[in-house]
């Protein structure tokens, strides 16, 4: 199996914080990681360098053989951030197009229409942003996020606000990604949520892995007993 | 035993103190043993202020853009809080010209405030840095700060010939009458003297406002680092 | 898949930027309004008598478009910044180059369609013969404006990552526009006084000078003042 993700020794620094201290990890085609950890631990400053957004102040992140933020390694990567990252002046369609456009992902009429179908928003794609429902929203980020089929999906919090069947739709597609060969990031509150979808785990506290393992044969119930123990 | 909380003590700074004897010097020669000049009487003396001051703000402002742009490449943080420094203590002699140079106007000229080229152009330096010191009081964060201050730092460098272009230009398609021209006139050999004595000594006094403003930079700095690192202290 | 060049990005976000502001027209409209309300006002701040209207016009009018061109450039970063569409672009392959280029070019085309309103305006308003004079005058606008906005544009972007933009954005950016304020004033002056351009040819050698060096620093400076 090929490596898709590969950090070492990230470390960033905001002033004299060390925000993630010495981090490093390697995911492959197919797998996906559950990354944990209370608010300010480092989760999404770590998917931040991931996605080239940030730079380590030391240490060195890669997609592929590519390291990051040269453009050839960010353009394999799809976001999900905690903000919705769209236009709301514009539609759900020209939202996603424009991300397609910029991917120079070939057919991008096509892909956005497979995209928006994907989370079900399909029948609501000509419909303002700012007017659809956080939910609907979310649906259309989300559509925004994988319709240039990334190899490497990161999703910061990628349930919040979603209902049931976004929320299944979501997971679908999340499981479909990864059997079509993407490596997946997912930071979430939700244990079981995570532990369900992903082949490793890792719980982060002040900016550190303290611990990471293979995902599958986890036991959630007592995941979740130790999680809070260590954190707490 | 219990430690005491008071912060070291820096020791004395000689060199500010020199830097200040040696400008004191400069004006004591300036004022009494420098004759005035034939026409424009004592009010020529406004310009060992007025002259210095221009030089030390056209330096300090170029070492800061310097420092901005090396700060880009290097990151170093040390270039961040010299540029702020030599930002900071420019802004002053900068004010020292534009306070200075209408003084000597009045009594020459026989008006305060003239559209002179150079006075202009140094009018809107003054605008450009006043305007950086603002941007780097509304960014909290260091590396942002220094990222965004050496971008105005350098792009107000360029900008430097073109006011000068354009206030030159100006003058020259609408020419206004000329009352005295400071450069035309030959100064004698004492003058020009005590003008290289008043520059040495305001470059020497740039210098040790600048370490003053770099040392304090440096503790506030460790402060801030100490505040951070500390679990309650940081965000 | 073939990452879209440096043109072509730019010309995707160009393009992304106006039809935002076509779906709102918001920021155009009271751009144009202040425009109108910039040129009446002028008119009472003088004595008509003393100062003609034509003495005046050239004044007012690049005083108005710097300030509506300034509504703009705030604007540009404000729909970035808004849902953090921004990280959207930065994550994209695109060079982050062309990110400027694509706001810059958008602005032009705003500040553009104001002038196409407030210049007719001024010339009703302050009698101001603009039939023989509107070739010339065109070139001083162009000059002028790909001056303004791409110091204009990297200003909103260094303010957009503070608070208080709006303010902050003004006091940064007006002491660049006065090498380009002033000469195209100057020239405008001059050609509606019916000489000939190459009188102004001074002037506009600054102009296309300040264009060169400031569109090339401001493009190669604009990924610096990105958050990374």
């Amino acid at each position: 199996m090929t490596t898709l993700v590969a950090a070492t020794g990230l470390v960033r620094t905001f002033g004299a914080r060390r925000a993630v201290d010495d981090v490093s990890l390697a995911l492959s085609a197919g797998e996906c990681l559950a990354l944990f950890g209370p608010n300010g631990a480092g989760k999404t400053t770590v998917l931040r360098i991931l996605a080239g957004l940030l730079r380590p102040s030391s240490g060195e992140a890669r997609i592929g053989d590519v390291r990051l933020p040269d453009p050839a390694a960010r353009g394999r990567v799809g976001l999900i951030s905690h903000r919705s990252m769209l236009y709301d002046a514009l539609t759900a369609r020209e939202n996603v197009r424009f991300a397609a456009a910029l991917h120079g992902v070939p057919d991008a009429e096509e892909a956005t229409v497979r995209a928006l179908a994907a989370l079900r928003v399909a029948d609501r794609a000509d419909v303002a942003v700012r007017s659809l429902s956080r939910g609907l929203q979310q649906r259309v980020a989300i559509a925004r996020a994988i319709v240039h089929a990334p190899d490497v999906l990161l999703a910061d919090e990628p349930y919040t606000g979603l209902d049931a069947q976004g929320g299944a739709a979501l997971t679908a597609l999340l499981r479909e990604r990864r059997a079509a060969g993407a490596a997946l990031v997912v930071v979430t509150h939700h244990l079981h949520e995570g532990l369900a979808l992903a082949s490793h785990a890792a719980v982060m506290r002040a900016g550190r892995f303290v611990r990471f393992e293979r995902a599958e044969g986890l036991d959630a119930g007592r995941y979740a007993t130790e999680y809070q123990e260590l954190v707490a | 035993m219990p430690e005491t909380s008071a912060a070291p003590r820096r020791p004395f700074d000689w060199f500010a103190l020199l830097a200040v004897a040696v400008t004191a010097a400069a004006y004591v020669r300036a004022i009494w043993f420098t004759p005035p000049e034939m026409l424009q009487g004592y009010a020529q003396k406004i310009l060992y202020v007025h002259a210095p001051s221009a030089w030390v703000a056209f330096l300090a402002f170029g070492l800061t853009a310097l420092a901005g742009a090396f700060w880009l490449f290097l990151r170093d943080p040390r270039l961040d809080r010299f540029a702020e420094s030599s930002a900071e203590v420019g802004v002053v002699f900068t004010t020292a010209v534009l306070v200075s140079g209408p003084l000597w106007a009045k009594p020459i000229w026989g008006t305060w405030w003239t559209w002179d080229a150079r006075l202009t152009l140094t009018l809107f330096l003054w605008f450009v840095y006043l305007g950086y010191l603002v941007l780097r009081g509304v960014i909290p964060e260091r590396d942002a700060r220094a990222r965004l201050s050496a971008v105005l730092g350098i792009l107000g460098a360029l900008l430097v010939p073109f006011i000068h272009l354009s206030v030159y230009l100006f003058r020259t398609m609408h020419p206004m009458p000329v009352v005295a021209n400071p450069d035309g006139f030959q100064m004698p050999p004492v003058m020009v003297k005590t003008f290289f004595f008043a520059f040495f000594a305001f470059t020497l006094l740039y210098a040790a406002l600048v370490r003053a403003r770099y040392a304090f930079a440096t503790d506030r700095d460790a402060l801030e680092a100490t505040l951070d690192a500390t679990p309650d202290g940081g965000r | 898949m073939r990452a879209p060049g440096l043109l072509a990005a730019s010309w995707a976000i160009a393009r992304k930027d106006l039809a935002i502001e076509f779906r709102t027209r918001s920021a155009f409209l009271s751009s144009v309004v202040f425009s109108l309300l910039a040129i009446v006002i002028f008119y009472f701040a003088w004595d008509p008598t003393a100062v003609g209207p034509l003495a005046l016009a050239p004044g007012v009018l690049w005083v108005t478009f710097t300030f509506s061109g300034l509504l703009a450039m705030h604007r540009s970063f404000g729909v970035e910044a808004a849902d953090g569409a921004i990280d959207a672009l930065l994550v994209a392959p695109v060079a982050r180059e062309s990110i400027f280029l694509g706001k810059a070019l958008a602005n032009v085309v705003f500040v553009a369609g104001v002038q196409a309103v407030s210049l007719p305006a001024i010339a009703i308003f302050y009698n101001v013969p603009l039939a023989g004079a509107w070739l010339p005058l065109l070139g001083i606008l162009l000059l002028a404006t790909v001056g303004l906005v791409a110091v204009g544009t990297l200003f909103a972007s260094i303010t957009a990552n503070t608070r208080m933009a709006e303010l902050l954005l003004p006091v940064l950016a007006i002491p660049f526009f006065v090498p380009v304020v002033m000469p195209a004033a100057q020239a405008t002056a001059d050609v509606l006084s019916g000489r000939p351009i190459a009188e102004s040819f001074a002037w506009l050698r600054i102009l296309l000078a300040f264009d060169l060096v400031f569109v090339y620093a401001c493009t190669v400076a604009y990924p610096f003042t990105i958050e990374d």
